[in-house]
């Protein structure tokens, strides 16, 4: 069948007609040689050439076309046979075999071939030439620099870049990882931008393995350590979502807004149980939940995180610390730089907080218990790291120098007792490995030009994988120093925790003291004096728990006329450079930088003495 | 001759350390071997297409030359082959230390 279609147009719209006729050529314009203008033209000389002496030289780059690669599987079945052969009969299979058999070229081949077969046989048994001749000899462990490569950088697949909040290792072997990726910036979020999550192939940035689809951006995505197939994530929005891998990308189930977290829910872990269907999540609504996946509709159990067990009044947690071998204990860090160690199994509601330490002025981004010393612990927040000890809340027993740049994550080694990482908004990774040095980290490495946001190590330790604000998940490989234990380590760092603990314990006991024997002295003068002691109480930095009757009163004066008073009395002072609440002053002053000073050259001290 | 054959075979078979021994032809048929069935057409599929590759390595290198023997060393054992034309004689050998 043949189509036509006629197109039609007028003649009138094609514009005006042309018609083309020969011509005789004509003369427009003429312009004879001008002698005058000879004269105004000035010769050159001498003329200035610049030249080069070495070759010239000009860049250039080309950008290839990335190579995607796809991996196929082919199923290979026996074949090759004559056509008038069935492989399957066996009659006929013998009998083509021993035709072939009988066949002058097959005897020579098999008699020709057998000989150098022979020769090369009898060579392996004389001889073994792959010998390795100094494998027993053990290569005492080289000192070399701690260092790290980049093995993989996974980006972001989408338009609109979101921060890799958090990430999750493979349990099974190092070979995949779990990232959330979710703009934290409050109400920064377009809506175009995509919710997915994904999980990659260690070995293919091109490519996520698989993507999840949540409802809300995935705030931290954990992999259930019993379970390979089972992801537990935290949402934007507060809800509690699971996925199974091979149900594909939606979640599995979705606890319900009403009984969900308030706010993002910053940290779900899983709970070390016989169905490993157990877990926790926390947020900074204050709220901890537990859940079974099994039974999404609400949550297990709830707690507050208060004292008192006020909801109002909790306090906002970003970390959740929890160890399977203490299952019914685990710890929280809150916005308020807070460390709260809680246990859930208590018997009145308002034992469930058993301790509170504070030290950080900013919020506890990470929390961790040192794998090997469980005692201890690793918190991140503000411009520092510190490792406590669970026996001394007052105060950290160790702590980093002070950063230019505010910290986000870290954690310890799994290996190594004394090794932990960092990571800050200034896109560099610190590796601190507290027995070589303590004043400075091992090893700083810039991963990125923007803020690195979330940090997991694999199990083995030698793996690292860090994210950033923009999406980018950087794998990493240290160097093997960073991640085989030493022969004495574990001796050398439970040396260590253990003195610094004996130091606070015992800078502590002094403050306690130094703060009695000022109690004793207030309460024995008159109430004049007592401003300036409270005064004094202020300056030292400490939070004592000041007797409760004296805080009535404290609440019943009038403060304007109370800080007045304190003025004066601080001016007579001045004045009499003698009255003794001054004389208390300058003591204490005295005593306050020296023990400072005590604290700095600790220290230092122990530096030198540990090596 | 046949017979002469026989002998060889038996005799490579008998050498310290040999678990296989397997004849295959040029499409890749099994034509004798001492392993089960299911080893026997596995190995000789593979090894065939290796040594096939292998082959045409050497050549594509140099056209005047040709491959002799293939040895391929494993962690468990080493696979030996020795082409021809027509044949190709596998042999799978124990590790003499292992």
């Amino acid at each position: 069948m043949e189509i036509v279609y006629v197109y039609t147009k007028k003649r009138a719209e094609f514009g005006r007609q042309c018609n083309f006729s020969d011509r005789a050529a004509e003369l427009h314009v003429d312009i004879a040689p001008d002698d005058n203008a000879l004269e105004d033209f000035i010769e050159r000389d001498p003329v200035d050439i610049g030249i080069q002496c070495v070759q010239e030289m000009s860049e250039h780059d080309a950008n290839t076309e990335r190579f995607e690669t796809g991996a196929r599987g082919i199923n290979h079945t026996e074949g090759g046979w004559p056509k008038d052969i069935n492989p399957h009969e066996v009659e006929q299979v013998t009998r083509y075999r021993k035709k072939v058999e009988k066949d002058e070229m097959y005897i020579s081949a098999v008699l020709q071939l057998g000989t150098s077969m022979e020769h090369c046989i009898k060579q392996n048994n004389a001889i073994d030439i792959y010998e390795e001749y100094f494998e027993d000899v053990n290569a005492e462990t080289i000192d070399e620099a701690a260092s790290a490569k980049t093995i993989n950088v996974f980006r972001d697949p989408n338009e609109i870049k979101r921060t890799a909040t958090h990430i999750s290792w493979f349990p099974d072997g190092p070979r995949k990882l779990a990232v959330a990726y979710c703009n934290l910036q409050f109400q920064s979020t377009s809506p175009d931008t995509s919710m997915d999550s994904y999980i990659w192939d260690v070995e293919n940035p091109n490519k996520p393995e698989m993507t999840l689809k949540p409802v809300s951006p995935l705030v931290c995505l954990e992999y259930n350590p019993k379970d390979s197939h089972i992801l537990l994530g935290g949402c934007y929005n507060g809800q509690i979502a699971y996925w199974d891998t091979r149900k594909g990308s939606q979640p599995v189930e979705l606890t319900p807004i009403e009984q969900s977290h308030r706010d993002p829910a910053y940290k779900t872990v899983w709970i070390q149980s016989k169905t490993g269907t157990e877990c926790f999540s926390t947020s900074t609504d204050g709220q901890v939940l537990w859940w079974d996946i099994r039974k999404m509709g609400e949550p297990t159990d709830k707690m507050y995180l208060d004292k008192k067990q006020e909801f109002a009044n909790a306090q906002g947690a970003y970390c959740l610390e929890y160890e399977p071998t203490m299952p019914t204990k685990f710890m929280t860090g809150t916005e308020q730089g807070n460390i709260i160690s809680c246990n859930r199994k208590a018997k009145t509601p308002l034992d469930k907080i058993a301790a509170t330490f504070t030290g950080h002025i900013g919020p506890v981004y990470a929390l961790q218990r040192n794998p090997h010393f469980t005692k201890n612990f690793l918190s991140i927040g503000d411009w520092c790291a510190r490792i406590w000890s669970e026996d001394i809340r007052e105060s950290s027993i160790m702590w980093t120098k002070q950063y230019s740049s505010y910290l986000t994550d870290g954690c310890w080694s799994p290996i190594r007792p004394a090794v932990f990482f960092l990571t800050k908004m200034d896109g560099t990774l610190d590796v601190w490995d507290i027995i070589f040095k303590q004043n400075n980290p091992t090893l700083t490495l810039q991963v990125c030009d923007v803020p690195l946001y979330s940090l997991r190590v694999q199990e083995s330790g030698k793996l690292v994988a860090a994210g950033s604000q923009d999406g980018t998940t950087t794998l990493l490989e240290l160097s093997e120093g960073l991640y085989s234990m030493a022969r004495n380590e574990k001796n050398l760092v439970t040396a260590m925790f253990e003195r610094e603990t004996r130091r606070e314990k015992i800078l502590d006991a002094r403050h306690r003291e130094i703060r009695l024997k000022e109690r004793g002295k207030t309460e024995g003068s008159k109430g004049e004096k007592r401003g300036s002691s409270d005064d004094f109480k202020q300056a030292e930095g400490e939070e004592g728990e000041k007797p409760a009757e004296e805080e009535e009163q404290y609440q019943e004066e009038d403060l304007y006329a109370k800080a007045e008073k304190e003025f004066f009395s601080i001016i007579e002072a001045e004045k009499k450079k003698q009255p003794t609440p001054s004389q208390d002053f300058d003591d204490v002053e005295k005593k306050g930088p020296e023990e400072d000073g005590e604290e700095k050259t600790n220290g230092n001290a122990e530096t030198e003495n540990k090596d | 001759m046949a017979a002469e054959v026989e002998e060889t075979l038996k005799r490579i078979q008998g050498h310290r350390g040999v678990t296989g021994t397997i004849v295959v032809n040029s499409e890749g048929i099994p034509i004798k071997t001492t392993l089960d069935n299911s080893t026997t057409v596995q190995y000789a599929s593979l090894i065939h297409s290796l040594t096939a590759k292998a082959r045409s390595t050497v050549r594509d290198i140099d056209p005047s030359n040709d491959l002799k023997f293939l040895r391929i060393r494993s962690r468990k054992n080493e696979i030996m082959c020795a082409p021809d034309k027509e044949f190709l004689l596998i042999v799978i050998q124990q590790d003499d230390q292992s």
